[in-house]
């Protein structure tokens, strides 16, 4: 069996846990809930193996490289860090619930690997500029911020779901975790992915000096990184010097995430020197 | 301010930047064009008024932090006298346990245990007990002045680099020397103080035909003495001199050497002979002598285009010498001159270029400086607090009570759990 095969199957892993999830959920159970637990750890491990199994695969053909080096292996790395850092804040927050807006995010991720048709599961050689140690530090950085602010948009969606009617929450959003915990999770995943995200922008900024020779070039891709930096940076603010905290940060959140979002699959559309993320 | 800037940031990456007029007009409209290059639109990130909004940034950011810095650093100077407890008494967290023993059998366990996570104490004698306060990390609270001493050390090397520094480009074949680059925002030409020479230059392809790599073996004269050797590939580069030399691009180019066939009208036999310009041979069976003269990159012959030929001189006994243009795709072109001897281009060989890049940028170590200083600072700002702990401890009708209550500059619910132990501490204990 080859990476690609386990990937596909890993999919449907995650497909699987955020149904558990959602059962667990809806009909206010536990053993589906320990069941999407303990499907999400099998989809993470699968989703590690594949990878690694990929890695190993591109040293077999004599092109041997990290699997993160085109789309198709950028979003199984998503999908993985998506689900390593929900099951690190399921465990610390022992919520399950927040798994139901979490799950199905990596599932989406690496069902778009898997299933488009547009993108190419096949390991491709590495064309000359992305040679470099920089490329792992550069794309991890990225993807584990990328991630973060992934997981603060669902948590985002989740308070404004419970926020939305201030009286008595109905039986299933009683189940939520309470708003000021969403709140202060939002906040905590926005510092953690503005932290990675500058680490993964400076670790580029370095790496483009050392292959191009100057460390900004506005190059699509980066002015977006940029733009996403200034989204968050102004959520940070907002929330210290104004003390904004709740529903407008949560906005402002689901904004910085499209703004991931474009930097990520949009940028392809413009042109641009990161045409590789492409295909 | 942000934002504004997030948003026009967003224009650049929508419209193409630098490129040709043509392009533009084309895209755009006559007034299209006309509108967007006096708004600067084509070249943004360099237009005044962007460049502007950017100062405008980090005007805003200095003003801000040195409107707020005096009363924080007040703070981590730690001037203040004695122990303030009034601020505790009205926090959430503070909690109570109550203990048998006096103030006195108290004092140094309760001391040791604060001391253990919160380094130096003060202490201080109340009527009925004692008052013991500590902090910790006072001084990260100075982490959002480092974040923002790193963006306008960014700006600072950028304006560094800008002024003081060059990038530009040069293309070099194999064998040759320049010391001239051209540079990429003028189009002037900028004269290096040392010469590049590039002594090979090797590219290597995987199955699929993209390239795997390519290497140039650069060697660089001062007044004409090598003084340094390098291959370089992309990703590694040459630094000398505080200039930098990367491999960006190559190509191929004609070279001069070429080997032309001869066939000869009579016998119908075929020779071949490789060239240089100004090198003549003899044609074997005595049908003359040809001089290469060169290559003529752009021919024309009867005023059309026929692209790369070689112009030679043809020497047949008894005659005058005539030139004669060998086309390198039309290896037939000769036979229209219906000479004892039809000459062709057989083989050309091909020479490549490496294509470098050619940078310097005094501003670069401010701006990595600024980049290690933001991923500290935003380390301090986001995960680390300047923790107070107040312990009070004071017997009233024969039972000493211990209140415990805690404050943090941030991650306030942090530090309630962090409270929340150190009561449990202080009530299991058999202090």
């Amino acid at each position: 069996m080859n990476n690609s095969q386990i990937l596909s199957i890993v999919t449907f892993i995650y497909g699987a846990a955020a149904f558990l999830y959602l059962a667990a959920w809806a009909f206010k159970k536990d053993p589906p809930g320990k069941l999407a637990t303990a499907t999400t750890l099998l989809a993470v491990a699968g989703n590690l193996l594949g990878l690694l199994m990929r890695w190993r695969e591109s040293y077999a053909l004599g092109i041997g490289h990290a699997p993160l080096s085109n789309l198709y292996e950028s979003l199984a790395f998503f999908a993985l860090v998506i689900g390593i850092l929900y099951l690190v804040i399921e465990w610390r927050y022992k919520s399950r619930i927040i798994g139901v807006f979490c799950a199905p995010l990596a599932f989406l991720a690496i069902a778009y690997a898997s299933l488009s048709p547009n993108i190419s599961d096949r390991i491709q050689p590495l064309i000359p500029a992305l040679k470099s140690n920089w490329l792992i530090a550069h794309v991890v950085l990225c993807f584990v911020g990328y991630a973060a602010f992934a997981i603060a948009f669902g948590v985002s969606i989740m308070y404004l779901i419970r926020q939305r009617d201030n009286s008595e929450p109905g039986p299933l959003l009683a189940r939520f975790p309470i708003p000021r915990i969403l709140d202060e999770l939002n906040y905590q995943l926005i510092m953690f992915g503005f932290l990675f995200l500058s680490a993964g922008i400076i670790t580029g900024a370095v790496w483009a000096n050392s292959a191009w020779g100057r460390y900004w070039g506005w190059d699509p891709k980066e002015t977006w990184s940029l733009i996403t930096w200034f989204v968050y940076a102004t959520l940070l603010h907002a929330k210290l010097m104004r003390g904004w905290h709740g529903r407008r940060i949560a906005y402002l959140s689901i904004l910085g995430f499209f703004a991931v979002l474009f930097t990520y699959f949009g940028v392809n559309l413009l042109p641009g020197l990161h045409s590789y993320g492409a295909g | 301010m942000l934002l504004t800037l997030a948003g026009t940031s967003i224009v650049g990456t929508l419209i193409p930047q630098n490129q040709s007029p043509t392009d533009y007009i084309q895209a755009f409209g006559e007034f299209g064009f006309k509108l967007f290059s006096v708004l600067g639109l084509f070249d943004m990130y360099h237009a005044w008024w962007f460049l502007l909004l950017l100062l405008a940034l980090t005007v805003n950011i200095i003003v801000c932090s040195i409107d707020r810095f005096p009363a924080v650093w007040k703070i981590v100077r730690g001037s203040q006298k004695g122990i303030k407890a009034g601020r505790f008494r009205k926090l959430s967290n503070r909690q109570t346990v109550v203990h048998r023993g006096s103030p006195d059998d108290l004092q140094s366990t309760i001391e040791k245990l604060i001391a253990k996570s919160f380094g130096k104490l003060q202490v201080e004698k109340t009527d009925g007990g004692f008052l013991l306060f500590a902090e910790k990390r006072r001084w990260t609270r100075l982490g959002v002045y480092v974040v923002h001493t790193s963006i306008v050390l960014l700006l600072l090397g950028s304006i560094i680099g800008s002024i003081y520094g060059f990038e530009g480009s040069v293309n070099i074949a194999e064998g040759e020397t320049v010391d001239t680059i051209r540079l990429r925002n003028s189009n002037q030409i900028y004269k290096l103080d040392f010469s590049i020479r590039c002594d090979d230059f090797d590219v290597s392809f995987y199955e699929t035909g993209a390239p795997k790599e390519f290497r140039s073996d650069l060697t660089l004269l001062d007044n004409g003495n090598p003084v340094y050797t390098k291959s370089i590939i992309v990703n590694d580069p040459i630094r000398f001199r505080g200039i930098n030399i990367f491999q960006s691009s190559y190509g191929q180019i004609p070279s001069d050497k070429v080997t032309l066939g001869f066939t000869s009208q009579e016998t119908g036999m075929n020779y071949t002979e490789t060239m240089q310009p100004g090198l003549t041979v003899e044609i074997p069976e005595d049908l003359g002598s040809l001089t290469l003269q060169g290559l003529n990159r752009q021919a024309t012959f009867k005023g059309h285009n026929i692209g790369a030929a070689y112009v030679a001189t043809l020497k047949v006994k008894d005659s005058e010498p005539r030139e004669i243009l060998l086309p390198v795709r039309f290896p037939s072109f000769d036979r229209m001159r219906k000479g004892d001897v039809f000459i062709s281009v057989v083989g050309q060989e091909e020479k490549y270029f490496t294509g470098l890049q050619v940078t310097r940028d005094p501003g670069v170590w401010v701006v990595y400086t600024g980049f290690i200083l933001m991923l500290a600072g935003c380390f301090i700002t986001f995960f680390m607090s300047h923790q107070q702990v107040l312990v009070e401890v004071e017997t009233t009708a024969g039972e000493t009570r211990v209140r415990v209550s805690g404050t943090a500059n941030k991650n306030k619910l942090g530090m309630d759990s962090r409270v929340e132990r150190l009561a449990q501490v202080l009530a299991d204990e058999s202090l």
